[in-house]
């Protein structure tokens, strides 16, 4: 498997994501959409990760190459998660206050 | 004498008095306990510049220069010198805020505390701008007087003082970050990286990028001067300001554009200045005839003082960049002469606005009959705004042209007419306004002219009338500053 | 002795200061005695610097230094020599006779205005005084301002009156177009010699060439400042307006001492004229131009200040002749004598618009002689002296003057002679108008008139004596004279006359011209007193007289030409350039930044989709960039 697939599939994962957000109006959508445009990121940090330790172990047996990425991928799982929780509580305070999820009842916040 | 036998030097106590009795004043929100201290404190600071008069001594060295290590890491240190020019613009300064306040005293401000207290911190910032010897310094000052002026200029004034100030603030503000850009520019090519003016002389910009900095100082002086056409912010901003911050704006803050100019802008670049002499004395020269001719169709006084102002400054910076001896000497003398006399006009407008309730000439007539004490201290005020002999502007504006003389014969008869237009318009302002008979309005006149305002016009006209007959009081002073200045530029 | 003249000017300053600062708390009387006394005094000391002068100690004297930079030093110093001393006579002798006359004349006043009055004329004999002190131009300058700012404080003394305002205002304004050639003249001389010093300029002028440029330019821009100052065409036309004063005003400043600055600042530099005889010639022109020309004016009026005030500009005009043809002395002889006749004939009007409650219209006189006896005779002998009868004075100076204009341009000679006809002519209709045939004004006028009180009457006969006598200091040698004042001036004008090779007139030749012009004036005053002391012209003039009655237009053209369009102007650079252009580019920019700050707030429509689409185009854009660009 070449990076390619790898690189293909993220990318495919992360415009789906794009198409999601900008097209849906359901905040629980939009949400599911940003959460698969993030791990599209994280998918794509684990590949270059592992392809990067492989071409570098073959020179040095001991090289630690690649492996900050896969740090990040934790990372961003935590903050994942946390905007999740925030992001749930958001909308369920929404929710409370305007028997809806749909996102353009937000444009009232330009008033 | 040993530095470090020195308590405090002269600079310093000029800067820091004020500073500090200006932030006090902010705390006495009682009565009139802030308009006394702020009558008091600029009564002690002018005691202080007396005082420094008696320590011109080159032996005395170690209290008028200080120089302490203030941001080692850029090359800054704060250093303040207090020569010549220095000193007479530090007498103008202190002389300026009890002379407004004192005309003013029968007004009540709102919120007096933070009206004085932002006065006195302007005072700071000018006395700091007239004896830093360090850009930064420099720079750090030119905004402590102009800061508390955006907030005068909004908080105290007339109906349509919201837009005046921004506008004031827009040109300023535009102004000051152009010099900002200059000033780290010509930092950048210091030898020593260091923003002393002393390695401000030594900076070898190459001449494409001095051109281009020179014109970023000017545009900064410029501004503040005001010199045409940058002007327009001025007649708005002194129409609308309440009176103390006007005569201090026009009085002093001018000024600091002028100062500037011989002391910055002229000697750091001086291949640039003898490049675009002939666009710089054009613009003053066409700027003052400009505004005597506007000056003579307005209605409003303060309008009408405001554009005299612009003519005098255009003779002022046309006299500079000729750089002749006798003109620059002129500059001196009528940097210190022209503050004094325009702040008479602008506290004889003010009592006329106080007590008759209108600026419009139109609506003016006849205050000779109801207030002639009034009348003689204007008309006095008014004969030296047109630089009659024997009042103290005749001198310097000899010189001026004297020295404008030398660089062009046209040039300086074009300059000249504008002394037969000062005539037609303050004697159309004085005939309109005092002369003829008094109407329903100006009939009330009796009285008009009270205590302390008599003590401020009294001590103008004496100042007038003293350094008319006797200049060498002041061009002794500047004598020296002047040499340097020339030396400068003979030395290249 | 000469080290006591700073005391001169000095009486006066005091004099000023006290009736200007204590004008509330004096008594009439005090400050008629204060502000004549003061005068009084200086005249004592100029009588005895006089003597001094010519026994010979003349000098300068240094005071303090005024300007000291670098290498321009002006001190501010007085110079006593030939020239100051004759004229501090005359601004100190005529000054204190029209001080004492003004005493009587201003009783009307309130006491503080009489003491404002008597603090300016102080103040005037002050700067006048500078002016002919002066040992350098820019101290003749200061004097020669401080007489202009007087000028113009006098002339609005009644300052209710907008006309009278308007009048001092064109005075001021006048005088100013005068200084600014008068300070581009000193300019161009502290160039072109480095001093203002009269003596060090005038010695190294001596040593430059004929006609150089410098020198013409330096003296024309010198004789624009006397036009102004001293009424000549074209700046004239403030001094018939400057009537409006007070009549002893007129007298002192407006005929006697001031405008004759202009012709003292030229006698004094006659060195610098004599080398630029382009400048002469232009000099000749204008002068012998305002002569006749003021004189055309003076046929038709019917104000008897205002005959006066252009018979003043019309003698002034004869002593630019006298100047532009190198007769300094003459001039000089000419400001003498015309000051004593003319003040008389101002005071002596004084006296009768006295006596008429304030009438100045001729023509409702008439008759004045049996009323006003003293003022009838004193004013004749002026009108007899200024026509040029022998042995008047005016005869000697006017002729004097003529004569040097024959030897150097006969046309020169046959103009002035018409002028001095025309000058004859208009003095006697105003004198056979105003005190022969019969009383034409009200009976209320008639019962009230009486002759003026003893202080207006003993300074007209001191001068009436003076216009008599005056002339017999210049008897020239052709009538068996020495000609004293040229003897005694000559020191002054030596170096001009080494310069100068006129060529001399024979005895017969000046006879014939004296003859010619004394014959003709005689003539002239038999025609007029008879023609007029019967019927005198009532009626409104018509054609050409209409153009003479006023004053051919000039103040009309004036103010088409040059007042109106430069104000015109001034609205529109206020209205178009300053409002729109200016102001109104700076409200643009403002604007602008207002309007694009509108449209772009329209982005933020709230719509969290709009957001989140703006981001991710901006995010591909940069990508593209990013990609292809960079």
């Amino acid at each position: 498997m070449t990076i390619n697939h790898y690189i293909f599939l993220s990318v495919a994962l992360f415009c789906i994501g794009i198409i999601g957000v900008l097209t849906r109006r359901n905040v629980i959508i939009i949400f599911m959409c940003v959460e698969l445009m993030l791990n599209a990121v994280n998918l794509l940090l684990v590949a270059f990760s592992k392809m990067h330790y492989l071409a570098a172990s073959t020179f040095d047996a001991a090289t630690k190459a690649g492996t900050d990425a896969q740090l990040f991928v934790f990372f961003i799982m935590v903050v994942a998660a946390a905007e999740v929780s925030v992001g749930l509580a958001i909308i369920v305070m929404m929710y409370r206050n305007t028997h809806s999820i749909d996102v353009n009842f937000l444009n009232r916040l330009k008033h | 004498m040993n530095p470090n036998d020195v308590l405090i030097t002269f600079p310093e106590l000029l800067i820091w008095f004020p500073l500090l009795s200006g932030l006090a004043a902010f705390f006495l929100a009682k009565g009139d306990s802030a308009k006394r201290w702020a009558v008091i404190s600029s009564l002690i600071t002018v005691a202080i510049v007396a005082a420094s008069f008696f320590f011109t001594d080159k032996n005395y060295f170690h209290f008028n220069n200080v120089s302490y290590v203030w941001m080692p890491s850029i090359g800054s240190s704060f250093a303040l010198m207090y020569d010549g020019m220095g000193r007479m613009l530090c007498l103008l300064t202190a002389l300026a805020f009890p002379l407004a306040f004192l005309a003013t005293y029968n007004t009540n401000y709102l919120k007096s505390n933070n009206f004085y207290g932002l006065m006195l911190l302007s005072q700071a910032g000018l006395m700091g701008v007239f004896c830093a010897m360090d850009a930064l310094v420099f720079y750090f000052f030119w905004e402590l007087a102009i800061i508390p002026i955006y907030f005068l200029a909004s908080q105290w004034g007339g109906e349509k003082r919201i837009q005046a100030t921004f506008k004031f603030f827009v040109y300023t503000f535009a102004a000051s970050l152009l010099l900002m850009v200059g000033i780290i520019y010509v930092y950048l090519h210091t030898p020593d990286s260091s923003f002393a003016l002393s390695s401000f002389l030594k900076a070898k910009l190459p001449p494409g990028q001095e051109k281009l900095v020179f014109w970023l100082f000017l545009a900064a002086f410029a501004v503040k001067m005001p010199l045409f056409p940058f002007h327009t912010w001025q007649p708005d901003t002194y129409e609308q300001s309440a009176a103390p911050v006007t005569m201090i704006l026009s009085g002093v803050m001018v000024k600091m554009g002028v100062f500037a100019l011989i002391r910055w802008l002229i000697p750091v670049f001086p291949y640039a200045t003898g490049l675009f002499t002939n666009v710089v004395i054009g613009l003053s020269v066409a700027g003052m005839v400009y505004a005597s001719c506007i000056a003579w169709v307005q209605d409003d006084l303060k309008r009408l003082v405001a554009y005299s102002s612009i003519v005098h400054v255009g003779l002022m910076c046309a006299a500079i960049f000729a750089r002749h001896q006798s003109g620059i000497e002129g500059v001196m003398l009528q940097m210190f002469n022209h503050g004094i006399n325009i702040i008479g006009l602008w506290i004889v407008v003010e009592l006329i606005e106080k007590h008759f309730g209108t600026r419009k000439i139109s609506e003016l007539g006849g205050i000779a009959s109801s207030s002639p004490v009034l009348t003689v201290f204007l008309v006095i005020i008014a004969l030296a705004n047109i630089a009659l002999p024997l009042t103290n502007a005749f001198v310097g504006e000899f010189l001026m042209f004297n020295g404008l003389f030398q660089y062009g014969i046209w040039t300086t008869a074009i300059a000249l007419t504008t002394i037969i237009l000062s005539a037609v318009y303050t004697l159309n302002m004085v005939q309109k306004v005092f002369y003829g008979s008094t109407n329903s309005l100006t009939a009330s006149g009796a009285g008009m002219v009270k205590g302390s305002a008599v003590a401020a016009l009294t001590v103008v006209v004496i100042i007038i009338l003293l350094l008319g007959v006797y200049p060498k009081l002041l061009s002794d002073l500047t004598k020296d500053t002047v040499n340097v200045f020339m030396n400068r530029l003979m030395g290249l | 002795m000469s080290k006591l003249v700073y005391l001169v000017p000095l009486f006066p300053l005091v004099g000023f200061l006290i009736n200007g600062l204590a004008r509330k708390s004096l008594s009439k009387s005090l400050t008629a005695i204060i502000g004549s006394g003061v005068i009084l005094a200086s005249f004592i000391v100029s009588v005895i610097l006089f003597f001094n002068v010519k026994s010979g100690h003349t000098g300068v004297l240094k005071l303090f230094d005024f300007i000291s930079i670098g290498s321009l030093e002006i001190p501010f110093a007085f110079q006593v020599d030939q020239l100051s001393s004759i004229f501090l006579l005359i601004i100190t002798g005529v000054g204190f006779l029209i001080h004492v006359y003004s005493t009587a004349y201003m009783h009307e006043e309130t006491s503080a205005h009489y003491a404002r009055y008597f603090s300016y004329l102080n103040l005037f004999v002050f700067s006048m005084l500078l002016l002919v002190l002066g040992a350098n131009y820019l101290i003749m300058f200061i004097g020669w301002e401080g007489v202009g700012l007087c000028s113009y404080l006098l002339i609005g003394y009644w300052f209710k009156n907008t006309d009278f305002n308007n009048a001092a205002k064109k005075a001021f304004i006048m005088n100013r177009i005068g200084d600014f050639g008068f300070l581009l003249a000193v300019f161009w001389m502290l160039q072109q010699f480095g001093t203002l010093n009269f003596g060090e300029i005038f010695g190294k002028a001596a040593g430059m060439k004929m006609n150089d440029m410098a020198l013409v330019g330096i003296t024309l821009l010198l004789f624009l400042g006397a036009a102004g100052k001293s009424a000549q065409i074209p700046l004239y036309t403030w001094l018939p307006d400057a009537m409006a004063g007070p009549t002893p005003v007129s007298a002192l400043i407006h005929a006697a001492t001031m405008v004759t600055a202009g012709i003292y600042m030229i006698a004094r530099s006659n060195i610098l004229y004599t080398l630029a005889p382009t400048t002469q010639g232009v000099v000749a022109v204008v002068g012998l131009a305002t002569a006749i020309f003021a004189a055309t004016i003076a046929l038709k009026q019917n104000d008897i200040k205002k005959v006066l005030a252009y018979s003043t500009v019309s003698q002034l005009g004869y002593m630019f002749l006298g100047l532009g043809v190198g007769a300094y002395t003459g001039a000089v002889f000419h400001v003498m004598t015309h000051a004593f006749f003319k003040a008389l004939l101002f005071l002596g009007a004084g006296s009768v618009i006295h006596a008429m409650h304030h009438e100045q219209d001729i023509r409702k006189m008439g008759g004045l002689k049996k009323y006003l006896p003293t003022t009838h005779w004193t004013f004749l002998v002026a009108c007899i002296a200024i026509a040029g009868i022998p042995p008047l004075s005016g005869f000697f100076s006017k002729d004097e003057i003529l004569a040097a204009a024959f030897s150097v341009n006969k046309i020169y000679w046959i103009i002035g002679v018409l002028g001095a006809v025309m000058t004859a002519f208009y003095m006697f209709r105003l004198y056979a108008t105003t005190f022969l045939g019969k009383f034409r004004g009200t009976p209320d006028q008639e019962h009230h008139l009486h002759e003026s009180p003893k202080a207006m009457t003993w300074p007209l006969i001191v001068l009436a004596i003076l216009s008599v006598v005056a002339g017999f200091a210049g008897i020239p040698t052709v009538l068996g004279g020495t000609h004293q004042l040229a003897n005694f001036l000559s020191p002054v004008f030596a170096g001009s006359v080494a310069l100068q090779h006129a060529p001399h007139l024979d005895h017969s030749t000046e006879y014939l011209l004296m003859g010619i012009s004394a014959g003709v004036a005689a003539l002239t005053i038999l025609y007029a007193v008879s023609r007029f002391s019967k019927k005198p012209d009532m009626q409104d003039a018509a054609g050409l007289g209409k153009v003479l009655e006023n004053k051919w237009y000039v103040d009309e053209l004036y103010d088409a030409v040059v007042v109106k369009p430069l104000r015109r102007i001034s609205v529109l650079l206020n209205n178009v350039v300053e409002k729109l252009g200016i102001d109104g580019m700076v409200n643009g920019v403002g604007k602008l930044v207002n309007y694009s700050g509108r449209q772009l707030r329209l982005l933020q429509n709230g719509q969290v989709g709009a957001y989140i689409l703006m981001m991710v185009v901006a995010a591909l854009v940069l990508f593209i960039i990013q990609l292809f660009v960079l």
